[in-house]
């Protein structure tokens, strides 16, 4: 099948034109901005330096690193409990929660950040009604501050989490269920013991999806950190256009992207990309 | 059928979480009808004043057609060369295809950021010898959004490929069909489902894309997103919320209708 000139000659003219068009406008690039992060302003290793001794660098890591895991905790727990609807309930119960997790997913970041904003702000609807029922005098600042980004975050991603979750949880054997309840096990021992061991596989997969994601969210923590929870992504875009130092905005990204590559390794070194889907 | 039904305590931990889902969402119709010229909860009247802006304002009027005509143009390109490529590795089932898709999909598994200032240093290099292609162009948004959405084209038509029986192309191709003939005649219309899927996906992803946006245009491009951004960060401008509540009731009713269409065909 696979060898003859003709053959080599299609496969060629017909992959060809894409593989040059990523090439180009994205290999390429990326190449540019791996030489931006080691000349500029000055030919070194010096804003490599930088990220590991700049205070303010190390205090945005830190901040990234700590709200991807709470909001990778948070997410992944929402969403299961979602999923063991979606999968396992009642027709009806199903179609409700298929809508409940498909119609955010479809719906764009701002939107749902913009969502957020007019119920946490200080005169959104969560502050207006906890003032009119006399619950509080001053409004709480639900926003513009690292609980804002965490729930926006948190919002954004549970869908994702979904989808590895309900693959492991569609694939579960029935049988071994209601032999552990026939044998006497509790319905939470059940659950415990039985049912959450047996989808680890699409909850590690769903973690690490959410983690990864998490790292390079940019547009919500924007939005809902108000410019004092400032992530990774953000301080690369501060970086770039509001106190021009390309350098080290490029040193950050490759930083990334090195770290996101060395998790994704462990993504399919544990899980089987057949499994995430 | 599963016989292991969720019970009470996972029904209620899954109702809050839906209820978490859905609040945000509820939350933009209110706002969307504040007769206030600032963000705020209406307060007796309601109005339909930020509704009219859209239709009033040109800014956004100009912001959805500039977004439609980069959707479009953007999906067009990732389709053809999406389709191209993914004929190449099912026909041909070259060496090294892992590789080579796994090259194609690193736009979809890089972080949005990084592919941004990827793409910021690559049309800010274009500027340099072209006016209409690069930085803050509509052209170079088009490309840019074609890098970020071929990923996506190109796993939905490879799927759709793996589902077509190889037979029905090693008959024609014993009969004696050329490359063209097995391609667009045999292939083509068997996966016409997938292409146009990825068509549609592409078209909604360049139609939302904000991350990379953000990073290429300033003042010329502006995007209905990026427009929705400038509004959201300075002084929030309610017409956001009548716009949201306009794309949440087009999504409701566009997943309405597939799950409709879906059942009827008796799939899932």
């Amino acid at each position: 099948m696979r060898g003859t000139l003709s053959d080599r000659m299609g496969a060629a003219l017909l992959m060809a034109p894409l593989l040059l068009f990523l090439v180009l406008a994205y290999a390429w690039p990326f190449l540019g901005v791996v030489k931006w992060s080691v000349t500029l302003p000055t030919p070194g290793l010096g804003q490599y330096g930088a990220l590991a001794t700049d205070p303010l660098v190390q205090s945005v890591f830190i901040r990234t690193l700590r709200i991807a895991l709470i909001v990778t905790l948070v997410s992944v727990a929402a969403a299961y409990a979602i999923t063991v609807v979606w999968v396992r309930g009642s027709p009806a119960q199903r179609v409700v929660a298929e809508f409940c997790i498909l119609v955010p997913f479809w719906i764009s970041v701002l939107t749902r950040a913009f969502g957020w904003v007019a119920l946490l702000s200080n005169r959104g609807l969560i502050n207006s009604w906890l003032q009119s029922i006399g619950f509080i005098s001053e409004p709480l600042a639900l926003v513009r501050n690292e609980f804002g980004v965490i729930v926006g975050m948190t919002h954004f991603l549970i869908p994702f989490a979904v989808f590895p979750l309900a693959s492991a949880m569609r694939s579960l054997d029935d049988r071994v269920l209601l032999a552990a309840r026939g044998l006497g096990s509790s319905r939470m021992r059940t659950f415990w013991s039985v049912f959450v061991p047996m989808t680890r596989s699409g909850i590690i997969g769903s973690a690490l999806i959410v983690f990864v994601f998490s790292l390079g969210f940019f547009v919500t923590p924007a939005i809902l950190g108000g410019g004092r929870s400032v992530m990774i992504a953000e301080l690369i875009y501060l970086r770039i256009f509001q106190s021009p130092d390309w350098g080290l905005g490029a040193a950050i990204s490759v930083v990334l992207v090195l770290f996101v590559g060395a998790l994704m390794a462990l993504l399919f070194r544990y899980v089987r990309p057949k499994q995430l889907v | 059928m599963p016989t292991y039904r969720p019970g009470p305590v996972s029904l209620a931990l899954a109702g809050l979480v839906a209820l978490f889902l859905l609040l945000p969402l509820l939350a933009v119709i209110p706002v969307s009808l504040t007769p206030s010229r600032m963000l705020a909860m209406p307060t007796g009247e309601l109005s339909l004043r930020h509704y009219r802006a859209l239709i009033e304002d040109p800014r956004w009027i100009d912001a959805i057609l500039l977004s439609i005509r980069i959707g479009i143009v953007s999906s067009a390109i990732s389709t053809v060369l999406a389709l191209c490529f993914s004929l190449g590795v099912w026909m041909f089932q070259p060496r090294f295809t892992a590789a080579l898709v796994g090259f194609v999909l690193l736009p979809m598994v890089v972080p949005p950021v990084v592919s941004a200032i990827t793409l910021y240093f690559l049309l800010t290099s274009i500027s340099g010898f072209s006016s209409f292609f690069g930085y803050d162009t509509w052209l170079g948004v088009a490309m840019a959004h074609s890098v970020m959405t071929v990923p996506f084209a190109t796993v939905l038509i490879l799927v759709s490929l793996s589902q077509l029986d190889r037979r029905i192309d090693l008959a024609a191709r014993g009969l004696g069909a050329s490359v063209w003939q097995r391609a667009t005649r045999i292939i083509m219309p068997n996966i016409k489902f997938g292409i146009v899927t990825a068509a549609l996906l592409s078209f909604v992803l360049s139609w939302e894309e904000i991350g990379v946006t953000l990073f290429i245009t300033s003042v010329n491009a502006i995007t209905l997103p990026r427009l929705m951004w400038m509004g959201l960060r300075d002084n929030i401008d309610p017409a956001i919320a009548a716009l949201s509540v306009i794309l949440i009731i087009i999504t409701v009713l566009v997943l309405a209708v597939r799950s409709v269409m879906a059942r009827q065909r008796g799939g899932h």
